[in-house]
């Protein structure tokens, strides 16, 4: 597992804007932190796994497990009325148990959810379940008409993260960065 | 309703005590009200702009109060939640119990029925008891209140509480006694400003 967790995109020696060290991970991380986003609640994933060590070992994150994506969601809900910027990190399956919290939170209140999602489903997806519930994902968003990207270069990953952290919080509405496997490496059959 | 066991907790009514809670509250002191009844409840007993009322994503009122008291630790923070509704989010006593804010106080208004749908017993009504699960969930500071005035005393114990209190009540199957006014926007603004997080235009 390790090679998909720390696997740079294919586009990184490529670039020259990344650093020669960078990860999508510490990039993540890194946004995260430039933004004040420092409660960091989440459903686990494995290409997530790095990402969520990082910053359990790093004291400036509130960083902790919820039993439910939807929980984690209330959550930082709370923590934003409340002065304190929040992200969610999910997989895609988790992603999918979110239609009634996004439409009768996040949207109505305006609240700059910021949400991390795992794209499982594509790419190499080895469990059918996983590919189906995948589809769900993009027309969930697009019916609440919810902001969100795919990110599959690492060169464009900083870019987008940071500009759509701060285009939630101006403009108070949530947001979903799905990190593709281009980006990550995935998960694949022999791992 | 059948019980697992006998208990000796008086049958009390929701307004009765969200009126007295919110008559303790002398230090703006945040609340969130569930969906449902029980912020109907909360809004009757006279809106306050620390007051959050949930209009849907029914079980969150406790994880929206996680929320609450981690971003302000010195605020106290009451979340008030139905059986029902808990019942959709027992994880949250994990999470709670992990994280262990000894800033929040939860209530459980535990009539063992879905009131607003037309009374149907819960899964729960003829087999669980609801402050055993929050003891087993971690959160050891969780007890009964056996009548009003318990009630009052278990608030305000838990104000001084080193732990994460949670309060259950057994109450009747009356609906609420208001209706919240459906406005997310201005109740989410008010709420922001009744916390200090911002201020009016």
């Amino acid at each position: 597992m390790a090679a998909a967790e720390d696997k740079a995109s294919p586009q990184q020696s490529a670039s020259r804007e990344s650093a020669p060290q960078a990860t999508w991970h510490g990039i993540v991380l890194q946004t995260l932190k430039r933004n004040e986003v420092r409660l960091v609640p989440y459903v686990p994933d494995r290409v997530l796994t790095t990402l969520i060590k990082s910053l359990h070992a790093d004291p400036y994150f509130t960083t902790f497990p919820t039993a439910r994506e939807e929980e984690a969601v209330g959550i930082v809900a709370g923590a934003w009325m409340a002065g304190m910027r929040g992200a969610v990190l999910m997989q895609t399956s988790g992603f999918a148990t979110l239609a009634n919290v996004l439409a009768s939170l996040a949207v109505p209140y305006q609240i700059p959810l910021i949400m991390f999602v795992s794209e499982r489903g594509t790419l190499g997806e080895f469990n059918y379940g996983q590919a189906l519930v995948c589809r769900t994902m993009r027309p969930v968003l697009d019916s609440l008409a919810m902001e969100h990207h795919t990110i599959t270069r690492l060169d464009e990953l900083e870019f987008i993260a940071d500009r759509s952290i701060k285009q939630a919080v101006t403009t108070q509405a949530p947001v979903a960065l799905i990190l593709s496997p281009l980006l990550t490496g995935g998960k694949v059959f022999d791992k | 309703m059948t019980t697992p066991h006998a208990r000796n907790t008086k049958v009390m009514n929701r307004f009765e005590l969200t009126s007295r809670l919110v008559a303790k509250l002398k230090h703006e002191e945040a609340v969130i009200g569930g969906i449902g009844n029980t912020n109907f409840d909360l809004w009757a007993a006279g809106h306050r702009p620390q007051n959050f009322y949930m209009l849907g994503s029914m079980g969150l009122a406790f994880p929206i109060a996680l929320g609450v008291a981690l971003a302000q630790p010195k605020r106290r923070v009451f979340a008030l939640e139905g059986d029902g509704s808990l019942l959709m989010q027992l994880g949250s006593l994990s999470t709670i119990a992990t994280l262990a804010p000894q800033n929040l106080t939860m209530v459980v208004m535990d009539n063992g029925i879905y009131q607003i749908t037309g009374g149907q017993p819960t899964p729960a009504a003829a087999a669980t008891d609801i402050v055993a699960i929050a003891m087993a969930s971690g959160l050891a500071n969780s007890s009964w209140a056996a009548d009003e005035d318990d009630f009052d005393r278990l608030i305000e114990q838990s104000m001084s509480a080193s732990h994460p209190t949670l309060i259950g009540v057994r109450i009747d199957d009356k609906p609420g006694t208001g209706t919240t006014r459906r406005d997310p926007v201005q109740i989410r603004e008010r709420f922001m400003h009744g916390l200090g997080v911002r201020q009016p235009l």
